[in-house]
Order: structure tokens, then sequence, then C-alpha cells
């Protein structure tokens, strides 16, 4: 039951196990709306992919992902439930904060991939902004781990902030070391941007494999490749951000 | 069919309003007097009455410890925010605060948390829409600075719900003006919100689109507005009597507020003329004037709107903005009619500044619009949704004193997060979350929102439990927490403690109180106003009686005016309002014809003799009041 029915609009039915009546007229439940009447439905479990009724795939178009987002706010938004019930105004409210959530994630290409890597199964990068909040939130240290192609250079330029922070400290500036961070920052910066290029390169890469898994290929085996060449990317790029960002500290602080 | 009105309230920190949208246009609300705009003064005058608005500000001047101006600023906030405040201010708090406890001001001989000093004021924006309608008004939308924390927010909710209002949405204010903007311009594309209030400033960054009006970015200081400029003024002012004539007047409330009040019309005449002098009398009757040019005043003012720069900065990055991206960009705020602001406007945004609606009503007719939507929407407002964010983030304190964020900055709301805690110690049976608003790294820097403590934890060892707690943003900006164990599925019992507000227990009892001195209240005020009508209607009785419309009543008719007369006279000192009533409609109706033989003589007297210009219609019978006696069941 329900599997294989064609989305329409914003009445989209999901492959899920239950398919449960429409709470106020029986019919069809949909992911949001009851196709037949039109009340809100109760919150489901969805991942942010399924809740805009997106397949799982990394190059979307932020138009299309924008006009959706606007069409479903205009339904779920808690706004229009002011005068129905308690139970409405509830689940108005729980599904309009998951629609906000899902598009916040689901627009920025880099929380995007993230997104979808968790999704996979993959354990969050140890450099990643959620990691670092994650860690503090259960207090643990966080693992900091450098690219192996990075660590001439991170050595390096730690020894550089090292000596950059002292002197700031003692009230000394070295305008020769300053010229020589400012240009590791701008090579880091370079850095930065390319591997986003390259990320978007697999981005490619992802998609077409799960439109052949779509019709019925087993590429499990090339997606994991590729996830794991996404993961390793997604770590250098947050590792140099961070060192962008220490530098910044001690040249701007 | 009658459905159930809701109004758009602008509780601001100098003036307040309430309006309504009627068909397809929002309107503002008069009060008694006739005036659109409602100060938010209050004040206890000598019988120990509550009076708010033009009345307050009056006893402001003649009893200034006695009454309470810009309440806005203590919302949300504990004595060690309000230091500065408290110097200029001239009312007192309680003498037996406890530190961490909500503010209490002195107010002759009680004491008020400042949600029910905004109570005072909101009962009143109420009774004007009652009176207007002539039916009750129980819902409202409220707008708040969008800059507000949760505290503040939360502050405003409690001082409706202890007006007897249901608050059916608190609305940012920037994004209400940009509604009654939109709704004038029908135009989609990126505008800017430039609100400078009395107290508070904001700066918001919206998309609007096909009747979408999606916030971007959005920041400010709920500690920045036309009252530091006044502050700044009267300072100045209060060094130079002490220089020139080495008075230090700085405890004197009534100087001070004599001070104030002419800083204040001198800072407005400012903006139309290039010169001003200030005038004040002092104690002993000694003059103190001096002259101020708009130059002196921009150079000494000019701090304080330089303090508007860096949130703008940070609101266009944070919108990944340029600022030529901007097309179009709307002032609000009393604030904004100075021309140096509107210069500094201008530079900002490279683009001349919108100031055609009234930036003292935007905000009103603007939170109309919202209550519109929410009663049902009407046509004009069918195609239109608010989507605003929330305007800090939100953290837990962990390990170290540290802030890890969960929901960021101007994320849409409601927004949620969730997040996994555990427990340190065997069978340990509560969790204690911190959590906070802002922007700094360490718990220290940030604004706590309150303490969550989660009970009820089966007994496990040590990191076995797996405690999901759900921290949810609602469309008001308000923080709401829920929590389960996962692996026995129990839902946690939470209780906050917030730290800079009321808890729901005494919200309760305030309401109980408000409630009792609103029946009161009212009563009163029914028994005053009809004491009111009875002398007027009086007056006129006695005017008819000299004229020659008397002489042409038969001699019944007079009899029956006279009993009526002394029917009225006998009931109207005392304290029976249905006597008062009928007696003051019997009168009314048994002079219809006096009255109608009045208006013809005084029409031919006027006429006699003058031409048709020459005619002057000013002395006719007092016209009717405008606003008929609201007429409704008690239902309570």
């Amino acid at each position: 039951m329900a599997a294989s029915q064609k989305p329409s609009g914003t009445s989209i039915i999901l492959n899920h196990e239950e398919s449960s009546a429409c709470w106020s007229c029986g019919s069809m439940r949909a992911a949001h709306f009851c196709n037949a009447c039109g009340k809100v439905q109760p919150p489901l479990p969805a991942d942010y992919f399924s809740f805009f009724g997106l397949p799982r795939k990394l190059n979307l178009d932020p138009a299309v992902l924008e006009r959706e987002f606007y069409q479903l706010s205009r339904k779920l938004h808690p706004d229009l439930f002011a005068r129905s019930s308690a139970e409405e105004q509830g689940w108005s409210l729980q599904k309009s904060s998951q629609l906000n959530d899902a598009y916040r994630t689901l627009k920025d290409p880099i929380t995007r991939t993230e997104y979808l890597l968790k999704l996979e199964g993959v354990q969050l990068e140890e450099q990643s902004k959620t990691a670092t909040d994650q860690a503090r939130a259960s207090g643990q240290v966080k693992k900091q781990v450098v690219p192996p192609e990075l660590l001439e250079e991170v050595f390096e330029l730690n020894m550089q902030l090292e000596e950059a922070r002292m002197n700031k400290k003692a009230g000394d500036v070295d305008q020769d070391l300053a010229r020589q961070l400012a240009q590791t920052r701008q090579h880091l910066e370079e850095k930065f941007d390319a591997l986003f290029q390259e990320l978007q390169g697999y981005w490619a890469e992802w998609d077409t494999l799960i439109t052949r898994a779509e019709s019925g290929q087993d590429t499990s085996g090339e997606r994991r490749k590729v996830r794991d060449t996404m993961v390793g990317l997604l770590n250098r790029r947050s590792y140099i951000r961070n060192l962008v960002r220490d530098v910044n500290e001690v040249l701007e602080g | 069919m009658s459905e159930e009105r809701v109004v758009g309230i602008d509780l601001g920190t100098t003036n307040s309003l309430v309006a309504y949208m009627q068909g397809d246009e929002p309107l503002v609300i008069p009060g008694e007097d006739g005036s659109n705009l409602v100060p938010s003064v209050v004040a206890i005058d000598p019988q120990g009455q509550i009076v708010v608005g033009n009345l307050a500000r009056t006893l402001l001047i003649e009893t200034p410890e006695r009454a309470v101006y810009s309440v806005k600023r203590l919302m949300g906030r504990g004595v060690e925010d309000i230091q500065d405040e408290l110097k200029l201010f001239p009312f007192r708090l309680a003498e037996d605060l406890q530190p961490g406890e909500v503010l209490r001001i002195k107010l002759g001989d009680k004491d008020f948390t400042p949600p029910e000093i905004s109570a005072f004021i909101l009962r009143q924006l109420r009774r004007n829409a009652e009176r207007y309608f002539g039916a009750p008004v129980r819902k409202a939308v409220i707008t708040v600075p969008a800059y507000f924390n949760d505290a503040q927010r939360q502050a405003t909710k409690d001082a409706g719900r202890i007006a007897g209002l249901e608050v059916l949405r608190l609305v940012n204010e920037p994004t209400a003006a940009s509604l009654a903007y939109g709704l004038d311009k029908k135009k989609n594309g990126i505008i800017a919100v430039y609100d400078l209030g009395g107290g508070t400033f904001d700066i918001s960054i919206l998309k609007l689109h096909d009747g979408i009006f999606e916030v971007i970015a959005t920041n400010g200081d709920t500690h920045l507005g036309g009252d530091d400029i006044d502050n700044r003024l009267i300072t100045i002012a209060l060094d130079d009597i002490q220089g020139d004539l080495g008075m230090d007047l700085r405890r004197h409330a009534e100087t001070v507020q004599a001070i104030r009040k002419a800083v204040i019309e001198a800072k407005i005449r400012l903006s139309s003329e290039p010169e001003v002098s200030l005038d004040v009398t002092l104690p002993g009757g000694k003059p103190y004037q001096r002259t101020i040019s708009r130059e002196k005043f921009i150079e000494l003012a000019e701090p304080i709107f330089q303090r508007t720069v860096a949130p703008c900065r940070q609101a266009l990055k944070d919108a990944g903005l340029r600022p030529e991206q901007i097309e179009e960009v709307v002032l609000v705020g009393g604030s904004t009619r100075i021309p140096r602001v509107r210069q500094l406007v201008e530079e900002l945004f490279l683009r001349v500044p919108h100031s055609e609606l009234n930036p003292d009503e935007v905000v009103a007719l603007g939170a109309a619009v919202q209550a519109n939507i929410l009663a049902g929407g009407s046509q004009a407002t069918q195609e239109m949704l608010l989507l605003d964010v929330t305007p800090l983030s939100l953290g837990i304190e962990a390990l170290g004193g540290v802030v890890a964020r969960i929901i960021h900055r101007n994320s849409t709301i409601p927004a949620s997060a969730t997040e996994h805690f555990t427990t340190g110690v065997d069978g340990q049976a509560n969790v204690a979350i911190h959590v906070l608003q802002g922007e700094r790294e360490l718990a220290a820097d940030c604004r706590s929102l309150a303490r969550f403590d989660l009970k009820g934890i089966p007994p496990m060892p040590a990191g076995l439990p797996r405690i999901e707690v759900k921290f949810l943003i609602d469309a008001n900006g308000i923080l709401h927490v829920s929590a389960r164990e996962q692996r026995s599925g129990k839902e946690a019992e939470i209780e906050v403690q917030p730290s800079y507000g009321l808890t729901d227990d005494q919200v309760e009892s305030m309401i109980l109180d408000s409630f009792d001195n609103a029946e009161e209240d009212f009563r009163r005020r029914q028994v005053i106003e009809a004491r009111n009508e009875a002398n007027t209607i009086l007056a006129a009785l006695a005017k008819g009686r000299s004229g020659p419309g008397w002489q042409q009543l038969t001699s019944d008719e007079r009899k029956q005016v006279e009993k009526l007369e002394k029917g009225l006279r006998a009931v109207m000192d005392g304290d029976d309002y249905a006597a008062m009533r009928k007696a003051i409609d019997a009168l009314n109706q048994g002079t219809t014809n006096l009255a109608e033989l009045m208006m013809d003589a005084a029409v031919s007297s006027a006429l006699k003799g003058k031409t048709f210009e020459q005619v002057d219609v000013g002395e006719g019978p007092s016209a009717p009041h405008p606003f008929a006696p609201a007429e409704f069941k008690t239902e309570r």
C-alpha cells in the first residue's frame, strides 16, 4: 500500500510502512496534509530530504527548494492555526520547526552534504563546528586530527602563531611575521576554496550513483567510496577553516 | 456574524497604541481624548488611583516619585542591568528587593513588577478599544523589539495576561512595520527596516515575495534609543547648573523631570529649527537658560547615533548582502525624525529612506495587519505570511563555562534542536541544564535565560541514561523545553527557573489581583463617566432654562423635566451606576423637545442681522459624545 503513488504538488505520500487514515475525514494519510480534506497531519519522523519529497541527491536547484519552502510555509505556519484546535496547533508548531530546520540544512551546500553523510551513517567529522559544539555540550575534549598532507605546513604555522601571540603579550609587533601570516592565510583560503570545488565534483558523482540505484543497480560499494572521499574533503576543509580562524584571531584580535 | 476582534498593540517605550483592521485598512483606535498615542507613563494620583497616559505624564512632573515612565527598559531585567537608568529615574525600587528577584517598583504605598506596570498600560489600550467597538476585546497581538531576548518577551506576554488579554502572537516591531509598508506598497524585493524608538534599536533585513515577509537577518540594541539622547542632554544641563550656579540637583526629582520635559521639547524642535532655547525654573525661582544649536545637539548626540552603525553592518553581513543590494529602507520610531539620523541611514544604505508612513503609528498598524491574519484574514491579507527569525543564538553551558550553540541566530522560527545528555553519577535522578542566549564563547558573557532541572530519571549506572532534550523556539521567539529518557521512554519532569522572569504561579496570582482591581476599577470608572455625563446634561439644561426655548414648553412638559432633573440629582453623587444610567436616559428622552427648540432658537438668533459669511455657529448645544458608552455584558 502507498509504495508507488506519484507525488502531486505538496501532498506527498511517503514510502512508509504504516499508512493510517486521516484523523479528520478518514482517507489516506499524506505526509503533510490529507489529500482529501486538507487537514494538517501529525508529524512523522522524516529526514529532511523526504520532508521536501526530494531524493538524497547533493545537487539541488535552490530556486525550486525555496518555492517548495514558501508553499509549505503558507500551509504549515502556526499563524494559520490560531483558531484551530490545540492539537492541530501543536502539530503545526512541530511541523513548521521541522520545515525550517530542513530548509536551513538543505539550503546551504555544506550543511546539506554533512547532513546526507550523517544519514549515510558517517560519524560527524572531528574538526567540524558541530563536533566542537557537541563535544562541548557533552564535556569531552575534541579530537584533533591533522590531515597528513598539511602536517609540515601546520607545524610551521603553529610555531609562527605562538611567536606572534608572545609578541602580542609583550606588546611587540613584528611586521615581517605579520606579513608572513597574512600570506599563509591567503594561501589557506585558496586551498579552502579549491576543496569546495573538488567537493562539488563529487556531488555529481554521487548523484549519478543514486540515479543508477533508483533504476535497480547495486551501487553501494561505489557510494561508500565517494562518501568516504567527501568526508575526507570536508574534514580537511574544516581543519583549514579553523587554522584561518586562528590566524585571524592573532592578526586582528 | 460577530467575529471576535483581535487588536494589534504597539507597547512602546515612550508611547503605546492600539489598532485594528477595518476592511482593507489598518486604523489606530483613539483614546477618549481623541489622541492616537497613549504615553507609556503610569502614575498614582493623590487619591491612590492608578492613572495612565497623558494624565500620568502631568503627574510625572508634579509628583515624580509617584510615576513610572519607560517601563519597557525594565522588562526582563535584573537590578544589575539597570544601574544606569536608576541614576535618572525618579522612582524607587522596593527596599526589600533580593538579588535575583524580579524588580519591584514603588508607586505610592504599593509596589509593582514591570509586567504589572505594563499591564496597566495594556488595560488602558484595551478599554479604549472596547469603548470604540462597544464590545469586549480579549485577544491581541503585541509587538516587541526584534532584539528582545527570551526573558523580555516572556515579560511582555505576562503583562498581556495580567491585563486580561490572550496574546495570540508577539510580533517583532520591524517586521510589523514592514507589514504596514508592504500592505501599502505591494512590491517584492529586499528591504531594511531601521527602527530607533524611545528605548530600543532594531535593524531588520527582509525579503518580500508575493505576500511572504521573510526576515533574513536582524540585529540591534535593546538599550539604545531616544531616552539615551535625553539622558545625555539632561546630564549636561545638570553639570551646567552645578558649574554655573553651584547647585547639585541630581537628586531633586521635580527639577530633573522639568529639565527632561524641556530637553525633549528642545530635541523635537531642533528637527525643524536651527536653534532653540532651553528654559527651566530651578528651585528657589532661579532661571536656567541655555541656547542649543542643531550643530551642538548633533555633537552631543552623535555617539548615540553612531551606536546604530555596528548592528546595521552585522545584519548586512549575516544576510550576506552589500548595502547596494538593499532596495528600500523604511524608517520607524520617533527618533528617526531627527535629520542627522536620516542622514546616517542614507550614508549606511546609500539611498534615501522612506518616511511616508507615520513613524509613531506604523508598528501598531502592522500589528493590526498581523492580528487580522491570525483572526482568519481578509481579502487584503489573504496572501500574507510572516516568517521571522530568532535574533540571538541559543546555547547550553558546558564544562569549563563555555557555551555550546544549538540554535544559531537568524534561524527562521519556529526552530528546534535536539541534544543528548547523560548522568555523571550512579543513580543520578536529576540533570541540570543552563540555557543562555548570545554570541560569545563564554557563558559568563552571554545572557542567562533559565535553568532547567530534568527530574525523575530512572536510577541507572552513570553514563547509561540517554536523555533526549528538545529545544523549541516558537513563533513568538520563546523557548520551550521537553525531555525524555530514551532507554526507559520516560518523559522527564522539567522544573524551570527563569533567570529574569516571573514563575507561572506569580503571574497567576497577579492576574487574580488585577482581576479584583479591574472589576473595582471598571465599576468606579463607569460611575465617574456617568457622573460626568449627568453634569453635562444638567449644565445644558440650566442654559436651556434661561433661553427662549424653555418658554415654549407647556407647563406639563416643564413639570416633567423638573421631575426628571430632581430624579437625576438624587442619584448622581451616589454609587449606583444602573440608577444613574436610568436617570440620565430618562432626562435625555424628556428633554428632546427642549433641545430642538434650543437649537432652532440658537440658529435663528445667530442668523439675525448677519450675512451668511458672518454667522458664527460656535456655541450651539454641545455635540453628543463621539463614543457611545460601552455596553456589554460582564461575562466573567
